[in-house]
């Protein structure tokens, strides 16, 4: 009897733990949806911001927004996942430089955004004379994730089952062969996980864009080598506005903003799901 | 299954939004939507113009350009609001075309642009009333000496209760809000009220955000903190200004009393900086003129003070001056 | 899955060899996709340290480490971090003590729990919370949390502690339950079985097979998520307060030491300046602390990593 007590509890404990993180999730999106939902219309999409709340939109910003998820995909899944396999599949794990490396990305996924951040106007906008441009911030946040990225990935991949590879080279296979037709198959699922928590994380930055100087007033389309504004910080702005109604602009653009999160991750899902195995 | 499910809720959740946003037109906003007018005349410039620098006014140019913009689409204004200090420090190296800033050029600054080589141009463009704020609860202040509010600021201040302002104020707690360092308001509260510019007890609430201010002395009962006059005219129903006694009798802020300069200490000029080789450019000039032409209505929308007669007549002077020069 | 290229005779050492070069070509690749991120570490020491050093010329760094007084744009200025250091450490507790517990419960009830349909939409769903901005965070935290709090009585300041490691405890659960359950997932099916065959219950077989089993991807993901509760700029920014303040008490307004780079480096201190500075001594700091802590939980994952087959 009481350890299906002892079993109840424990399950009740448990589902209270995942309660309450929907709880608040909750709570956030009423708040936010009830206050946005008014306002996300044809203008918060198409017009530039203005002071003048009636007027404001946040199209600069969210193309920005966009063309960022984009440099992030094609920049930091790549090279993450190129250098997870190199220190899974090909790094010898008793040489000192490969150990480092791996204390190294441990450590840069640990390092604050606001570091990065430094790091993007001392090299990128001072020292290589980008200047304060999209392809500047797209690249530090690149930086920003590839830690988070390659952790990933590389739990993905040692999740494969050594077995795999085993039968792959027992047939004659090559090594990259194995990586590339077994285990990175088999390890997508969590590589997407991974990938999704990071682009996430990215689009939702705002400490390293203020760093580099996202400019909080910008009426025109930004371009890659030209000034913008990111919808993260879009929304900064507007919620330190005095006007009330420039909250609720701002809960409307956090809205949009929550809608690109969800097309991400709806494909990484299908992504996940239409690749998923067990063992 | 899952897929499905999956696929269901994300579908779900775009109807949802594309609802919201047919439903867009006509609630929440009424029919607005100035967005991009086409240009009603100008001479169809281009170009470039980078303004940056003091938070209080940068609402300022931002209105300012959203209205150049309806006269002259083809120039792109971006205003950014790093601070009067940070905006010279850009300005300075040449990294921006207009220097915003609620107190004057510094001498620091001054040689910083010289030593670079970068001549500029002062103008007056509107003017403040540094507005003293409490919670709008507080039925017990209503107007403060500048010594009084000295010994709030000074360094090393001790005062922690509104009764060690006053003996006749209750025992609350002083909760203390203002700008960072970074700001030019901070430098002209602390150089007027003070004494001496920098000069602050350093254990209060510092920010750069001013509605963080407006929140944090709307929150505390015994909140004070201190901003443009913009921020309190658009939080009236959670904020009560102080009246401010410099020596003639309490003064409360307003735009009439900042004008006649019967606010004391505390009304003050807010200025844009133009770099003089920016205004070789014609997109320059004309951003410039156009703020001169329509300060008054430019600062009624964004809630600032406009110049007296006399400010705007040495406002043009000076920029015809500039011209001159530059064209000459 | 025939392996190509296995042929029979004499055409072999040549396909051989040229199959090794492409592989050496790949490695070269991967290698250097490796090296980026070497790269960034060298960058960050190099921005990071640089002006630190100038900074520790004029500033002794004793003061710096055991100073309990941080002014340093105010005249007269000083120069110790620990308020800051005690601001950080302050909020990323209360941040641990809601995500570790909620994290890891949440991710053993969808490993060992929850059904496929439901993990599937419970899975994303938290993911989807992992994705919401901090800034939302950190205003839901001012505008939510706290007065919330004051409703129940806990008398806190506009902006303290309390709100935004709460909030950010919350926001780092999905971090911690996402990559914990992902780590359980990978446990191999037989070893849940075979316990289950042994008659032992659900719990058993949760607390003492799965999660065990899990302890290499379950530690990182509590280290993952201290991390960025302490590297975590904006919650603190908007709700936690802009007051260096060295308190244990979690219902007063303090500062951290992100709060404090940000808000000193988004503005406008001139470069090269003593209080420019300031940002690189106290972001060295920050980094430094990092690094201990992540040495350390390598040490503590290697320690626990089980490997199977």
């Amino acid at each position: 009897m009481s350890r299906a007590l002892k079993g109840g509890v424990f399950k009740a404990l448990l589902l209270l733990s995942l309660a309450v993180g929907f709880v608040m999730l909750g709570a956030l999106l009423v708040d936010v949806f009830r206050d946005g939902l008014p306002y996300v219309d044809w203008m918060l999409l198409s017009n530039p911001p203005s002071s003048s709340p009636l007027d404001a939109g946040a199209r600069p910003a969210i193309l920005a927004t966009l063309y960022i998820a984009g440099l992030l995909l094609l920049l930091a899944v790549p090279v993450g996942v190129g250098t997870a396999i190199y220190l899974e599949e090909y790094a010898s794990k008793t040489r000192w430089y490969n150990r480092l490396l791996e204390v190294n990305i441990q450590n840069l996924a640990a390092v604050p955004s606001i570091v990065y951040g430094i790091l993007g106007l001392a090299f990128l906008v001072r020292g290589a004379g980008l200047g304060r441009v999209l392809l500047a911030g797209a690249l530090i946040l690149t930086l920003l994730v590839l830690p988070t990225v390659i952790i990933a990935a590389r739990e993905a991949i040692r999740a494969v089952p050594d077995s795999i590879r085993q039968g792959g080279y027992a047939l004659g296979a090559t090594q990259w062969q194995v990586v590339s037709r077994q285990v990175l198959p088999a390890a997508i699922p969590g590589i997407a996980t991974g990938s999704i928590l990071a682009l996430s994380r990215a689009i939702g930055e705002t400490a390293p864009l203020i760093m580099i100087g996202a400019v909080t007033y910008i009426a025109f389309d930004p371009t890659l080598l030209g000034p913008f504004t990111a919808l993260p910080i879009q929304i900064y702005s507007w919620v330190g506005l005095p006007a009330e109604e420039f909250k609720f602009l701002a809960a409307a653009a956090i809205v949009v903003l929550l809608g690109i999160l969800l097309v991400m991750n709806a494909l990484a899902i299908w992504l996940r799901n239409h690749y998923r195995r067990s063992w | 299954m899952i897929t499905r499910l999956g696929k269901i809720a994300s579908v779900a959740l775009l109807i949802v939004l594309l609802g919201a946003l047919a439903a867009g037109c006509g609630r929440g906003r009424g029919g607005g939507g100035a967005g991009t007018t086409a240009a009603t005349g100008g001479e169809g410039l281009s170009g470039r113009i980078q303004a940056d620098g003091s938070s209080t006014v940068g609402p300022y140019t931002t209105a300012a350009a959203e209205r150049f913009r309806d006269v002259e689409p083809g120039v792109q204004v971006t205003v950014g609001v790093s601070g009067t200090g940070g905006g010279f420090e850009r300005f300075c190296r040449g990294e921006t075309d207009l220097s915003d800033a609620s107190r004057p050029i510094k001498d620091e600054e001054r040689q910083a642009c010289e030593a670079k080589g970068i001549d500029y141009v002062e103008f007056h463009i509107a003017n403040d009333a540094l507005t003293v704020v409490v919670n709008a609860g507080n039925d017990w202040a209503t107007c403060l000496t500048v010594d009084q509010l000295k010994k709030i600021w000074e360094p090393g201040s001790k005062v922690g209760s509104w009764k060690d302002v006053d003996a006749s104020f209750p025992d609350e707690k002083l909760s203390l809000f203002g700008p960072g360092t970074d700001s030019g308001t901070f430098d002209y509260f602390t150089g007027e009220i003070v004494g001496e510019e920098g000069a602050s007890r350093p254990d209060y609430a510092a920010t750069e955000n001013d509605n963080v201010i407006v929140t944090g002395v709307s929150g505390e009962p015994g909140g004070l903190g201190y901003f443009g006059l913009s921020y309190y005219e658009q939080n009236q129903g959670t904020l009560k200004a102080l009246e401010i006694d410099g020596g003639d009798g309490c003064v409360a802020p307003s735009v009439e009393t900042a004008q006649a300069g019967t606010y004391t200490p505390l009304s003050r000029p807010l200025f844009i900086y133009a770099k003089k080789e920016s205004f070789t450019r014609p997109e320059v000039e004309a951003f410039i003129g156009y703020i001169l032409d329509h300060e008054t209505e430019i600062a009624r929308a964004a809630q600032f003070v406009p110049l007296t007669g006399e400010q705007a007549l040495k406002a043009r002077a000076s920029y015809e001056a500039a011209l001159k020069e530059a064209q000459g | 899955m025939a392996s190509p290229g296995v042929t029979a005779g004499a055409g072999l050492p040549l396909r051989a060899r040229r199959r090794r070069v492409g592989e050496d070509v790949v490695k070269g690749a991967l290698a250097l996709c490796a090296l980026i991120s070497v790269a960034t570490t060298v960058g960050i020491v190099v921005a990071l340290f640089v002006p630190a050093f100038e900074f520790f010329q004029e500033i002794s760094v004793v003061d710096f480490l055991t100073g309990r007084n941080w002014s340093p744009l105010f005249e007269p200025a000083h120069f110790g971090v620990l308020p800051l250091i005690g601001g950080s450490l302050l909020v990323t507790t209360l941040a641990a003590l809601v995500a570790i517990p909620l994290g890891l419960g949440s991710a053993i009830y969808l490993s060992e729990y929850a059904g496929e349909r439901a993990r599937g939409v419970l899975k994303p769903a938290l993911e989807l919370l992992a994705g919401v901005p901090t800034v939302v965070f950190g205003y839901f935290a001012l505008t939510f949390m706290t007065p919330l709090l004051r409703r129940i009585g806990i008398d806190v300041e506009i902006f303290n502690a309390l709100s935004a490691g709460l909030v950010m405890g919350v926001m780092l659960i999905p971090t911690v339950a996402s990559l914990s359950e992902d780590s359980m997932g990978s446990v191999p099916r037989d070893l849940r079985d075979g316990a289950y065959a042994l008659g032992s219950t659900r719990v058993q077989v949760a607390t003492r097979i799965v999660v065990p089993a899990a302890a290499s991807g379950i530690i990182a993901s509590f280290v993952l998520g201290i991390s960025r509760a302490i590297g975590e700029t904006m919650i603190v920014l908007i709700a936690a307060g802009q007051q260096p303040n060295l308190t244990l008490d979690p219902r007063q307004a303090i500062e951290t030491m992100t709060a404090f780079i940000a808000a000193t480096g988004a503005g406008d201190v001139p470069t090269g300046s003593l209080e420019y500075k300031t940002i690189f001594a106290v972001g060295a700091t920050l980094f430094v602390m990092t690094l201990a802590m992540n040495v350390v939980s390598i040490r503590l994952v290697r320690r626990y990593r089980e490997v199977y087959e």
